[in-house]
Protein backbone atom coordinates (compact mmCIF):
# COMPACT_ATOMS: atom_id res chain seq x y z
CA UNK A 1 0.00 0.00 0.00
CA UNK A 2 1.42 3.41 -1.01
CA UNK A 3 0.81 6.52 0.87
CA UNK A 4 1.18 9.04 -1.94
CA UNK A 5 1.55 12.94 -1.18
CA UNK A 6 -0.57 15.07 -3.51
CA UNK A 7 1.09 18.19 -4.34
CA UNK A 8 -2.02 19.91 -4.53
CA UNK A 9 -3.81 18.33 -1.56
CA UNK A 10 -0.84 18.72 0.02
CA UNK A 11 -1.98 15.45 2.01
CA UNK A 12 -0.48 11.73 2.17
CA UNK A 13 -3.41 9.79 1.38
CA UNK A 14 -3.64 6.43 0.68
CA UNK A 15 -3.05 4.57 -2.62
CA UNK A 16 -6.45 3.77 -2.85
CA UNK A 17 -7.49 7.32 -3.97
CA UNK A 18 -4.78 7.21 -6.93
CA UNK A 19 -4.73 6.15 -10.19
CA UNK A 20 -1.65 4.96 -12.22
CA UNK A 21 -1.98 6.42 -15.51
CA UNK A 22 1.63 5.49 -16.76
CA UNK A 23 4.76 7.27 -17.85
CA UNK A 24 4.76 10.70 -17.42
CA UNK A 25 6.48 13.27 -19.46
CA UNK A 26 5.53 11.51 -22.72
CA UNK A 27 5.16 14.16 -25.74
CA UNK A 28 2.41 13.85 -28.41
CA UNK A 29 4.27 14.56 -31.76
CA UNK A 30 4.83 17.97 -32.64
CA UNK A 31 3.46 18.70 -36.17
CA UNK A 32 0.71 15.69 -35.81
CA UNK A 33 -0.55 16.39 -40.09
CA UNK A 34 3.10 15.06 -40.85
CA UNK A 35 4.39 13.04 -38.51
CA UNK A 36 5.47 9.53 -39.52
CA UNK A 37 4.25 6.01 -38.79
CA UNK A 38 7.42 5.34 -36.44
CA UNK A 39 6.76 8.94 -34.11
CA UNK A 40 2.57 7.82 -33.88
CA UNK A 41 3.70 4.26 -32.89
CA UNK A 42 6.82 5.56 -30.26
CA UNK A 43 4.46 8.08 -29.30
CA UNK A 44 1.36 5.65 -28.70
CA UNK A 45 3.26 2.18 -27.63
CA UNK A 46 6.87 2.65 -26.68
CA UNK A 47 7.78 3.20 -23.32
CA UNK A 48 11.01 3.48 -21.27
CA UNK A 49 9.61 0.77 -18.43
CA UNK A 50 13.22 0.99 -16.65
CA UNK A 51 13.87 -1.38 -13.91
CA UNK A 52 14.66 1.58 -11.30
CA UNK A 53 13.69 4.91 -10.68
CA UNK A 54 10.55 5.60 -13.09
CA UNK A 55 8.98 8.85 -13.52
CA UNK A 56 4.97 8.17 -13.67
CA UNK A 57 1.71 10.01 -14.30
CA UNK A 58 -0.88 9.70 -11.35
CA UNK A 59 -4.35 10.82 -11.10
CA UNK A 60 -6.12 11.64 -7.33
CA UNK A 61 -9.07 10.18 -9.08
CA UNK A 62 -11.25 10.24 -5.27
CA UNK A 63 -9.60 13.09 -4.40
CA UNK A 64 -8.82 16.60 -6.39
CA UNK A 65 -8.84 14.60 -9.24
CA UNK A 66 -5.53 16.33 -10.87
CA UNK A 67 -3.21 15.00 -12.83
CA UNK A 68 0.68 14.88 -11.30
CA UNK A 69 3.58 13.39 -11.17
CA UNK A 70 5.46 10.86 -8.81
CA UNK A 71 8.96 9.55 -8.82
CA UNK A 72 9.61 6.37 -8.19
CA UNK A 73 11.64 2.84 -7.92
CA UNK A 74 10.33 0.22 -9.36
CA UNK A 75 12.21 -2.62 -7.80
CA UNK A 76 12.06 -1.18 -4.30
CA UNK A 77 8.63 1.01 -5.12
CA UNK A 78 9.83 3.66 -2.95
CA UNK A 79 8.09 7.14 -3.89
CA UNK A 80 11.00 9.51 -3.74
CA UNK A 81 9.01 13.15 -4.43
CA UNK A 82 5.67 13.64 -6.10
CA UNK A 83 5.57 16.82 -8.13
CA UNK A 84 2.82 18.82 -10.09
CA UNK A 85 2.26 18.94 -13.76
CA UNK A 86 4.62 21.21 -16.01
CA UNK A 87 7.94 20.48 -13.52
CA UNK A 88 10.52 18.70 -13.75
CA UNK A 89 11.54 16.03 -10.97
CA UNK A 90 14.65 16.66 -9.33
CA UNK A 91 15.82 13.18 -8.64
CA UNK A 92 16.69 11.15 -11.71
CA UNK A 93 18.38 7.76 -12.51
CA UNK A 94 21.72 9.87 -13.07
CA UNK A 95 21.26 11.91 -9.42
CA UNK A 96 20.53 8.71 -8.08
CA UNK A 97 23.76 7.18 -9.49
CA UNK A 98 25.49 10.50 -7.97
CA UNK A 99 24.05 9.89 -4.65
CA UNK A 100 25.14 5.82 -4.68
CA UNK A 101 28.32 6.63 -5.59
CA UNK A 102 29.12 9.39 -3.05
CA UNK A 103 28.16 6.33 -0.54
CA UNK A 104 24.47 7.37 0.49
CA UNK A 105 21.78 5.01 0.96
CA UNK A 106 19.31 5.25 -1.45
CA UNK A 107 16.38 3.51 -2.68
CA UNK A 108 18.06 1.51 -4.96
CA UNK A 109 17.06 -1.83 -3.10
CA UNK A 110 18.85 -4.27 -5.97
CA UNK A 111 18.13 -7.25 -5.45
CA UNK A 112 15.87 -8.91 -6.88
CA UNK A 113 14.25 -11.83 -6.87
CA UNK A 114 13.27 -14.94 -7.85
CA UNK A 115 13.58 -16.14 -4.32
CA UNK A 116 16.34 -16.48 -1.63
CA UNK A 117 19.87 -15.32 -2.13
CA UNK A 118 22.86 -17.94 -3.24
CA UNK A 119 25.46 -18.60 -1.38
CA UNK A 120 27.58 -16.80 -3.72
CA UNK A 121 26.80 -13.51 -4.04
CA UNK A 122 29.42 -13.03 -6.60
CA UNK A 123 27.66 -14.80 -9.45
CA UNK A 124 24.18 -12.92 -8.53
CA UNK A 125 25.03 -8.89 -8.35
CA UNK A 126 23.15 -7.01 -9.46
CA UNK A 127 24.54 -5.41 -12.97
CA UNK A 128 23.67 -1.70 -14.41
CA UNK A 129 21.98 -2.01 -17.58
CA UNK B 1 17.91 -39.96 -19.43
CA UNK B 2 15.79 -42.78 -17.16
CA UNK B 3 12.32 -42.57 -18.25
CA UNK B 4 9.89 -42.90 -16.13
CA UNK B 5 7.04 -45.55 -16.05
CA UNK B 6 4.99 -47.57 -13.30
CA UNK B 7 7.12 -50.17 -13.57
CA UNK B 8 9.78 -47.87 -12.20
CA UNK B 9 7.88 -46.88 -9.76
CA UNK B 10 7.50 -50.42 -8.20
CA UNK B 11 11.22 -51.07 -9.18
CA UNK B 12 12.42 -47.83 -7.06
CA UNK B 13 10.16 -48.59 -4.49
CA UNK B 14 12.08 -51.78 -3.31
CA UNK B 15 15.28 -49.56 -3.25
CA UNK B 16 13.54 -47.16 -1.01
CA UNK B 17 13.79 -44.70 -3.64
CA UNK B 18 17.38 -43.75 -3.13
CA UNK B 19 18.74 -44.28 -6.98
CA UNK B 20 16.56 -41.75 -8.99
CA UNK B 21 18.75 -40.13 -11.34
CA UNK B 22 19.11 -36.07 -11.26
CA UNK B 23 16.57 -34.90 -13.51
CA UNK B 24 19.58 -32.81 -15.84
CA UNK B 25 22.92 -32.23 -15.59
CA UNK B 26 24.47 -29.13 -14.08
CA UNK B 27 27.15 -28.21 -16.81
CA UNK B 28 29.78 -25.66 -17.64
CA UNK B 29 29.19 -23.13 -19.78
CA UNK B 30 31.03 -24.03 -23.02
CA UNK B 31 32.40 -21.23 -25.29
CA UNK B 32 30.38 -21.78 -28.37
CA UNK B 33 26.73 -22.57 -28.92
CA UNK B 34 24.36 -22.63 -32.04
CA UNK B 35 21.60 -21.15 -30.30
CA UNK B 36 21.62 -19.36 -27.02
CA UNK B 37 18.27 -18.72 -24.89
CA UNK B 38 18.20 -16.29 -22.75
CA UNK B 39 15.58 -17.25 -19.88
CA UNK B 40 14.93 -20.79 -18.28
CA UNK B 41 11.27 -20.57 -17.84
CA UNK B 42 8.79 -22.27 -19.74
CA UNK B 43 8.63 -20.53 -22.72
CA UNK B 44 12.57 -20.89 -23.04
CA UNK B 45 12.71 -24.38 -21.92
CA UNK B 46 10.06 -25.33 -24.55
CA UNK B 47 12.09 -23.74 -26.97
CA UNK B 48 15.21 -25.47 -25.95
CA UNK B 49 13.27 -28.45 -26.38
CA UNK B 50 11.58 -27.65 -29.59
CA UNK B 51 15.35 -26.97 -31.05
CA UNK B 52 16.84 -29.81 -30.26
CA UNK B 53 13.56 -32.56 -30.85
CA UNK B 54 12.00 -30.82 -33.67
CA UNK B 55 14.97 -29.14 -35.82
CA UNK B 56 17.85 -30.61 -35.06
CA UNK B 57 19.59 -27.58 -33.52
CA UNK B 58 21.48 -29.74 -30.24
CA UNK B 59 24.46 -27.57 -29.39
CA UNK B 60 21.72 -25.34 -27.39
CA UNK B 61 22.55 -23.33 -24.06
CA UNK B 62 19.33 -22.26 -21.99
CA UNK B 63 20.91 -19.15 -19.86
CA UNK B 64 18.74 -18.26 -16.76
CA UNK B 65 19.70 -16.19 -13.95
CA UNK B 66 18.43 -17.42 -10.83
CA UNK B 67 16.23 -21.30 -11.34
CA UNK B 68 14.49 -22.96 -13.64
CA UNK B 69 10.88 -22.06 -13.83
CA UNK B 70 11.39 -19.89 -11.16
CA UNK B 71 9.76 -16.14 -12.64
CA UNK B 72 6.15 -16.47 -13.81
CA UNK B 73 6.60 -20.02 -14.48
CA UNK B 74 6.04 -20.64 -11.11
CA UNK B 75 3.96 -17.93 -10.17
CA UNK B 76 0.90 -18.18 -12.58
CA UNK B 77 -2.90 -19.15 -12.02
CA UNK B 78 -2.16 -22.85 -14.66
CA UNK B 79 -5.14 -22.17 -16.31
CA UNK B 80 -4.57 -23.40 -20.20
CA UNK B 81 -7.97 -22.45 -22.96
CA UNK B 82 -7.55 -20.93 -26.43
CA UNK B 83 -10.81 -19.23 -27.20
CA UNK B 84 -9.27 -16.11 -28.19
CA UNK B 85 -11.35 -13.78 -30.63
CA UNK B 86 -8.84 -13.05 -33.62
CA UNK B 87 -7.58 -15.44 -36.22
CA UNK B 88 -4.29 -15.18 -35.25
CA UNK B 89 -4.00 -15.44 -31.96
CA UNK B 90 -6.80 -18.29 -31.85
CA UNK B 91 -4.35 -20.35 -34.11
CA UNK B 92 -1.60 -19.86 -31.84
CA UNK B 93 -2.86 -20.40 -28.13
CA UNK B 94 -4.97 -23.58 -30.27
CA UNK B 95 -1.79 -24.74 -31.92
CA UNK B 96 -0.13 -24.78 -28.44
CA UNK B 97 -3.44 -26.15 -26.93
CA UNK B 98 -3.36 -29.28 -29.60
CA UNK B 99 0.55 -29.83 -28.23
CA UNK B 100 -0.76 -29.67 -24.40
CA UNK B 101 -2.94 -33.16 -24.80
CA UNK B 102 -0.01 -35.07 -25.75
CA UNK B 103 2.52 -33.04 -23.76
CA UNK B 104 2.70 -35.54 -20.75
CA UNK B 105 3.51 -38.31 -23.19
CA UNK B 106 5.72 -36.69 -25.35
CA UNK B 107 8.03 -35.36 -22.41
CA UNK B 108 7.28 -38.83 -20.03
CA UNK B 109 7.10 -36.31 -17.79
CA UNK B 110 3.28 -35.77 -15.97
CA UNK B 111 2.36 -32.56 -16.55
CA UNK B 112 -1.33 -33.26 -15.06
CA UNK B 113 -3.25 -31.64 -17.96
CA UNK B 114 -6.96 -31.54 -17.14
CA UNK B 115 -8.96 -30.63 -19.37
CA UNK B 116 -11.87 -29.84 -16.78
CA UNK B 117 -13.34 -26.63 -19.27
CA UNK B 118 -13.34 -22.61 -18.31
CA UNK B 119 -16.49 -20.77 -17.88
CA UNK B 120 -15.99 -16.99 -19.14
CA UNK B 121 -18.81 -15.36 -17.66
CA UNK B 122 -21.24 -12.58 -18.72
CA UNK B 123 -22.74 -10.52 -16.77
CA UNK B 124 -23.97 -7.64 -19.12
CA UNK B 125 -25.75 -7.55 -22.60
CA UNK B 126 -22.63 -5.91 -23.58
CA UNK B 127 -20.81 -8.54 -22.44
CA UNK B 128 -23.07 -11.17 -23.85
CA UNK B 129 -22.50 -9.26 -27.15
CA UNK B 130 -18.90 -9.83 -26.84
CA UNK B 131 -19.26 -13.49 -25.76
CA UNK B 132 -21.55 -14.60 -28.82
CA UNK B 133 -19.32 -13.09 -31.14
CA UNK B 134 -16.32 -14.97 -29.98
CA UNK B 135 -17.75 -18.33 -29.79
CA UNK B 136 -18.53 -17.48 -33.29
CA UNK B 137 -15.31 -16.50 -34.38
CA UNK B 138 -13.84 -19.34 -32.24
CA UNK B 139 -16.25 -21.72 -33.90
CA UNK B 140 -14.63 -20.34 -37.50
CA UNK B 141 -11.75 -21.18 -36.63
CA UNK B 142 -12.33 -24.97 -35.36
CA UNK B 143 -12.20 -23.93 -31.55
CA UNK B 144 -14.94 -25.72 -29.73
CA UNK B 145 -16.94 -23.09 -27.58
CA UNK B 146 -20.11 -22.61 -27.14
CA UNK B 147 -22.87 -20.13 -25.55
CA UNK B 148 -24.44 -21.47 -22.70
CA UNK B 149 -27.66 -20.18 -20.26
CA UNK B 150 -27.31 -19.94 -16.54
CA UNK B 151 -29.41 -23.04 -15.88
CA UNK B 152 -26.32 -25.00 -18.15
CA UNK B 153 -23.68 -23.28 -16.24
CA UNK B 154 -25.53 -23.82 -12.61
CA UNK B 155 -25.02 -27.92 -13.82
CA UNK B 156 -21.41 -27.16 -15.01
CA UNK B 157 -20.45 -25.26 -11.77
CA UNK B 158 -23.38 -25.88 -9.18
CA UNK B 159 -21.49 -23.14 -6.79
CA UNK B 160 -21.61 -20.19 -9.04
CA UNK B 161 -24.45 -18.21 -7.10
CA UNK B 162 -26.63 -17.71 -10.79
CA UNK B 163 -29.77 -15.67 -8.75
CA UNK B 164 -31.03 -12.49 -9.87
CA UNK B 165 -30.12 -11.22 -6.48
CA UNK B 166 -26.48 -10.70 -7.24
CA UNK B 167 -24.93 -7.48 -7.58
CA UNK B 168 -23.92 -8.23 -10.96
CA UNK B 169 -26.15 -11.42 -12.27
CA UNK B 170 -24.71 -13.75 -14.42
CA UNK B 171 -26.86 -13.71 -17.57
CA UNK B 172 -24.61 -16.61 -19.49
CA UNK B 173 -21.07 -17.46 -20.69
CA UNK B 174 -18.88 -18.96 -23.10
CA UNK B 175 -17.92 -22.61 -22.39
CA UNK B 176 -14.47 -23.69 -24.07
CA UNK B 177 -15.28 -27.87 -22.68
CA UNK B 178 -11.21 -28.66 -24.11
CA UNK B 179 -9.44 -26.02 -21.72
CA UNK B 180 -8.62 -26.66 -18.40
CA UNK B 181 -5.48 -26.21 -16.21
CA UNK B 182 -2.23 -27.95 -16.06
CA UNK B 183 0.69 -28.67 -13.14
CA UNK B 184 2.58 -25.36 -13.67
CA UNK B 185 6.43 -26.66 -12.37
CA UNK B 186 5.79 -29.78 -14.22
CA UNK B 187 5.58 -28.26 -17.39
CA UNK B 188 8.95 -26.01 -16.81
CA UNK B 189 10.69 -29.59 -14.83
CA UNK B 190 9.28 -31.96 -17.98
CA UNK B 191 10.87 -29.34 -20.59
CA UNK B 192 14.14 -28.91 -19.04
CA UNK B 193 14.53 -32.54 -18.56
CA UNK B 194 13.45 -33.51 -22.42
CA UNK B 195 15.66 -30.79 -23.38
CA UNK B 196 18.78 -32.00 -21.95
CA UNK B 197 18.36 -34.78 -22.40
CA UNK B 198 18.79 -34.12 -26.11
CA UNK B 199 21.85 -32.38 -25.30
CA UNK B 200 20.85 -28.86 -24.54
CA UNK B 201 22.85 -27.12 -21.84
CA UNK B 202 20.78 -25.84 -19.23
CA UNK B 203 22.71 -22.75 -17.22
CA UNK B 204 21.26 -21.72 -14.07
CA UNK B 205 22.75 -19.01 -11.83
CA UNK B 206 24.19 -17.10 -15.16
CA UNK B 207 22.74 -13.98 -15.58
CA UNK B 208 23.50 -12.55 -18.87
CA UNK B 209 24.94 -8.51 -18.48
CA UNK B 210 25.28 -7.47 -22.12
CA UNK B 211 25.46 -8.66 -25.76
CA UNK B 212 28.53 -9.16 -28.09
CA UNK B 213 27.06 -6.88 -31.21
CA UNK B 214 29.19 -6.27 -33.97
CA UNK B 215 27.76 -4.76 -37.49
CA UNK B 216 24.56 -4.91 -36.52
CA UNK B 217 25.11 -8.82 -36.08
CA UNK B 218 24.62 -10.77 -32.52
CA UNK B 219 27.83 -12.70 -32.06
CA UNK B 220 27.06 -13.82 -28.66
CA UNK B 221 26.59 -12.86 -24.79
CA UNK B 222 28.64 -11.40 -21.94
CA UNK B 223 27.56 -13.37 -18.60
CA UNK B 224 28.62 -13.12 -15.12
CA UNK B 225 29.93 -16.54 -16.19
CA UNK B 226 31.84 -15.37 -18.70
CA UNK B 227 31.34 -14.81 -22.59
CA UNK B 228 29.56 -17.17 -24.46
CA UNK B 229 29.38 -16.91 -28.19
CA UNK B 230 26.37 -17.63 -30.60
CA UNK B 231 25.04 -16.39 -33.87
CA UNK B 232 21.37 -16.53 -32.83
CA UNK B 233 20.36 -15.50 -29.53
CA UNK B 234 16.42 -15.79 -28.69
CA UNK B 235 14.87 -13.62 -25.62
CA UNK B 236 12.58 -14.74 -23.35
CA UNK B 237 12.88 -13.21 -20.07
CA UNK B 238 8.96 -12.45 -19.79
CA UNK B 239 8.88 -9.38 -17.33
CA UNK B 240 12.46 -8.25 -17.55
CA UNK B 241 12.68 -8.56 -21.46
CA UNK B 242 13.05 -4.42 -21.35
CA UNK B 243 16.27 -4.61 -19.48
CA UNK B 244 17.99 -6.98 -21.76
CA UNK B 245 16.31 -5.07 -25.29
CA UNK B 246 17.92 -1.91 -23.66
CA UNK B 247 21.02 -3.57 -23.53
CA UNK B 248 20.71 -4.48 -27.34
CA UNK B 249 19.78 -0.98 -27.64
CA UNK B 250 16.20 -1.64 -28.49
CA UNK B 251 13.46 -0.24 -27.26
CA UNK B 252 10.03 -2.74 -26.57
CA UNK B 253 6.59 -1.85 -26.39
CA UNK B 254 6.43 -3.83 -23.01
CA UNK B 255 5.28 -2.23 -19.56
CA UNK B 256 6.18 -4.75 -16.49
CA UNK B 257 3.89 -4.95 -13.72
CA UNK B 258 3.12 -7.17 -10.69
CA UNK B 259 -0.03 -9.83 -11.24
CA UNK B 260 -0.51 -10.82 -7.71
CA UNK B 261 -2.33 -14.70 -7.16
CA UNK B 262 -3.57 -16.39 -4.12
CA UNK B 263 -3.94 -19.66 -3.09
CA UNK B 264 -6.81 -20.69 0.00
CA UNK B 265 -6.16 -23.89 2.94
CA UNK B 266 -6.86 -27.39 0.65
CA UNK B 267 -10.88 -27.49 0.39
CA UNK B 268 -12.56 -30.92 -0.35
CA UNK B 269 -13.52 -30.87 -4.44
CA UNK B 270 -15.92 -27.87 -4.55
CA UNK B 271 -14.83 -26.49 -8.14
CA UNK B 272 -15.66 -28.49 -11.31
CA UNK B 273 -13.86 -26.25 -13.92
CA UNK B 274 -12.10 -23.07 -14.41
CA UNK B 275 -14.61 -19.78 -13.92
CA UNK B 276 -13.46 -16.21 -15.37
CA UNK B 277 -15.22 -13.08 -15.31
CA UNK B 278 -14.24 -10.02 -17.04
CA UNK B 279 -17.04 -7.55 -15.70
CA UNK B 280 -16.72 -8.61 -11.84
CA UNK B 281 -12.74 -9.56 -12.72
CA UNK B 282 -11.57 -12.76 -11.10
CA UNK B 283 -11.07 -16.30 -12.03
CA UNK B 284 -10.76 -19.22 -9.96
CA UNK B 285 -10.30 -23.03 -10.18
CA UNK B 286 -8.98 -25.34 -7.62
CA UNK B 287 -5.80 -27.17 -8.13
CA UNK B 288 -5.55 -31.25 -7.36
CA UNK B 289 -4.60 -30.83 -4.09
CA UNK B 290 -7.33 -28.71 -2.76
CA UNK B 291 -6.76 -25.23 -2.73
CA UNK B 292 -8.73 -22.86 -4.58
CA UNK B 293 -6.26 -20.89 -6.97
CA UNK B 294 -7.18 -17.53 -7.51
CA UNK B 295 -6.27 -14.48 -9.55
CA UNK B 296 -7.86 -10.70 -11.20
CA UNK B 297 -6.13 -7.86 -12.07
CA UNK B 298 -2.84 -6.42 -12.41
CA UNK B 299 -1.31 -3.78 -9.92
CA UNK B 300 -1.20 -0.54 -12.39
CA UNK B 301 1.91 0.94 -11.77
CA UNK B 302 4.99 -0.82 -13.07
CA UNK B 303 6.88 -2.95 -10.31
CA UNK B 304 9.85 -5.21 -10.80
CA UNK B 305 9.58 -6.18 -6.74
CA UNK B 306 7.38 -9.49 -7.64
CA UNK B 307 4.88 -7.97 -5.06
CA UNK B 308 2.00 -5.43 -5.47
CA UNK B 309 -0.71 -3.81 -2.88
CA UNK B 310 -2.91 -4.91 -0.49
CA UNK B 311 -6.09 -3.13 -2.37
CA UNK B 312 -5.51 -5.15 -5.20
CA UNK B 313 -5.90 -8.59 -3.28
CA UNK B 314 -9.15 -7.16 -1.77
CA UNK B 315 -10.60 -6.43 -5.17
CA UNK B 316 -9.84 -9.82 -6.50
CA UNK B 317 -11.46 -11.38 -3.12
CA UNK B 318 -14.45 -9.37 -3.66
CA UNK B 319 -14.90 -10.76 -6.93
CA UNK B 320 -14.42 -14.22 -5.88
CA UNK B 321 -17.43 -13.45 -2.94
CA UNK B 322 -19.68 -12.05 -5.48
CA UNK B 323 -19.51 -15.29 -7.92
CA UNK B 324 -18.78 -17.89 -5.10
CA UNK B 325 -20.86 -16.31 -1.78
CA UNK B 326 -20.05 -19.66 -0.40
CA UNK B 327 -16.43 -18.90 -0.38
CA UNK B 328 -16.95 -15.77 1.72
CA UNK B 329 -15.21 -17.19 4.86
CA UNK B 330 -12.55 -19.26 3.12
CA UNK B 331 -8.92 -19.03 4.36
CA UNK B 332 -6.27 -17.62 2.20
CA UNK B 333 -3.10 -19.35 2.38
CA UNK B 334 -0.24 -18.32 0.04
CA UNK B 335 -0.49 -15.34 -1.96
CA UNK B 336 2.88 -14.02 -4.26
CA UNK B 337 3.41 -12.01 -7.27
CA UNK B 338 5.15 -12.27 -10.46
CA UNK B 339 6.20 -9.61 -13.15
CA UNK B 340 4.34 -9.70 -16.19
CA UNK B 341 4.99 -8.16 -19.22
CA UNK B 342 2.14 -6.31 -20.50
CA UNK B 343 1.68 -5.48 -24.64
CA UNK B 344 -0.53 -2.27 -25.72
CA UNK B 345 -3.08 -5.03 -27.91
CA UNK B 346 -2.64 -7.74 -25.25
CA UNK B 347 -0.90 -9.99 -27.66
CA UNK B 348 2.62 -11.25 -27.13
CA UNK B 349 5.74 -10.44 -29.14
CA UNK B 350 7.20 -13.01 -31.19
CA UNK B 351 9.95 -11.27 -33.67
CA UNK B 352 13.14 -10.72 -35.19
CA UNK B 353 14.78 -7.46 -34.02
CA UNK B 354 17.16 -4.79 -36.13
CA UNK B 355 19.55 -6.78 -34.69
CA UNK B 356 20.89 -9.29 -37.41
CA UNK B 357 20.25 -13.23 -35.51
CA UNK B 358 18.44 -11.66 -31.86
CA UNK B 359 14.97 -12.41 -31.75
CA UNK B 360 12.99 -11.86 -29.18
CA UNK B 361 9.73 -14.08 -27.56
CA UNK B 362 8.07 -11.67 -24.80
CA UNK B 363 4.92 -9.81 -24.17
CA UNK B 364 2.49 -12.27 -23.14
CA UNK B 365 1.59 -10.38 -20.11
CA UNK B 366 -0.82 -11.95 -18.15
CA UNK B 367 -1.75 -15.21 -20.12
CA UNK B 368 1.46 -16.80 -21.30
CA UNK B 369 1.30 -19.86 -18.84
CA UNK B 370 -1.57 -21.60 -21.92
CA UNK B 371 0.94 -20.75 -24.55
CA UNK B 372 4.31 -22.60 -23.10
CA UNK B 373 4.24 -25.49 -25.58
CA UNK B 374 2.76 -23.55 -28.52
CA UNK B 375 5.50 -20.71 -27.78
CA UNK B 376 8.37 -22.57 -27.75
CA UNK B 377 7.50 -25.24 -30.58
CA UNK B 378 7.06 -21.66 -33.18
CA UNK B 379 10.06 -19.40 -31.44
CA UNK B 380 12.26 -22.91 -32.24
CA UNK B 381 11.00 -23.37 -35.76
CA UNK B 382 12.05 -19.77 -36.21
CA UNK B 383 15.17 -19.59 -34.82
CA UNK B 384 16.14 -22.89 -36.75
CA UNK B 385 14.83 -21.13 -39.89
CA UNK B 386 16.19 -17.92 -39.50
CA UNK B 387 12.35 -16.85 -40.79
CA UNK B 388 9.30 -16.32 -38.78
CA UNK B 389 7.12 -19.33 -38.08
CA UNK B 390 3.91 -18.52 -40.30
CA UNK B 391 2.06 -18.67 -36.81
CA UNK B 392 4.12 -16.45 -35.41
CA UNK B 393 4.86 -14.22 -38.11
CA UNK B 394 1.57 -11.63 -37.33
CA UNK B 395 3.28 -10.99 -33.82
CA UNK B 396 6.09 -9.09 -35.42
CA UNK B 397 7.53 -5.94 -33.39
CA UNK B 398 6.84 -4.03 -36.35
CA UNK B 399 2.84 -3.85 -36.20
CA UNK B 400 3.25 -1.09 -33.50
CA UNK B 401 4.17 0.91 -35.87
CA UNK B 402 2.34 -0.37 -39.20
CA UNK B 403 -0.56 -0.34 -37.05
CA UNK B 404 -1.56 -4.22 -37.58
CA UNK B 405 -2.63 -4.58 -34.10
CA UNK B 406 -4.48 -7.46 -32.84
CA UNK B 407 -6.91 -6.18 -30.38
CA UNK B 408 -7.55 -9.20 -27.50
CA UNK B 409 -7.96 -6.97 -24.45
CA UNK B 410 -11.32 -8.83 -24.99
CA UNK B 411 -10.10 -12.46 -24.18
CA UNK B 412 -7.76 -12.08 -22.18
CA UNK B 413 -8.76 -12.62 -18.84
CA UNK B 414 -7.00 -9.37 -16.87
CA UNK B 415 -7.79 -6.04 -17.84
CA UNK B 416 -4.70 -3.80 -18.35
Amino acid sequence: MFYIHCPYCQEHREEEEFHPRGEAHLMRPTDPDNATDEEWGDYLFFRQNPRGIHHELWVHSVGCRKFFNITRNTVTYEILETYRMGEQPSITAETEKLRKEQGVQTADGGWQTIGAQPDSRALNEETSS
Amino acid sequence: MQRYSGFGLVKHALGHHENWERQWRNPTPKKRYDVIIVGGGGHGLATAYYLAKEFGVKNVAVVEKGWLGGGNTARNTTIVRSNYLWDEAARLYNHSLDLWKGLSQDLNYNVMFSQRGVLNLGHTLQDMRDIQRRVHANRLNGIDSEVVTPQQIKAIEPALDISSRARYPIMGASWQKSAGVARHDAVAWGFARGADALGVDLLQNTEVTGFKIRDGKVLGVHTNRGDIEANTVGCVAAGNSGVLAKMAGIRLPLESHPLQALVSEPLKPVLNTVTMSNHVHGYISQSDKGDLVIGAGIDGYLGYGQRGSYPTIEHTLQAIVEMFPMFSRVRMNRQWGGIVDTCPDACPILSKTKVKGLYFNCGWGTGGFKATPGSGHVFAASLAKGEMHPIAAPFSIDRFHTGALIDEHGAAGVAH
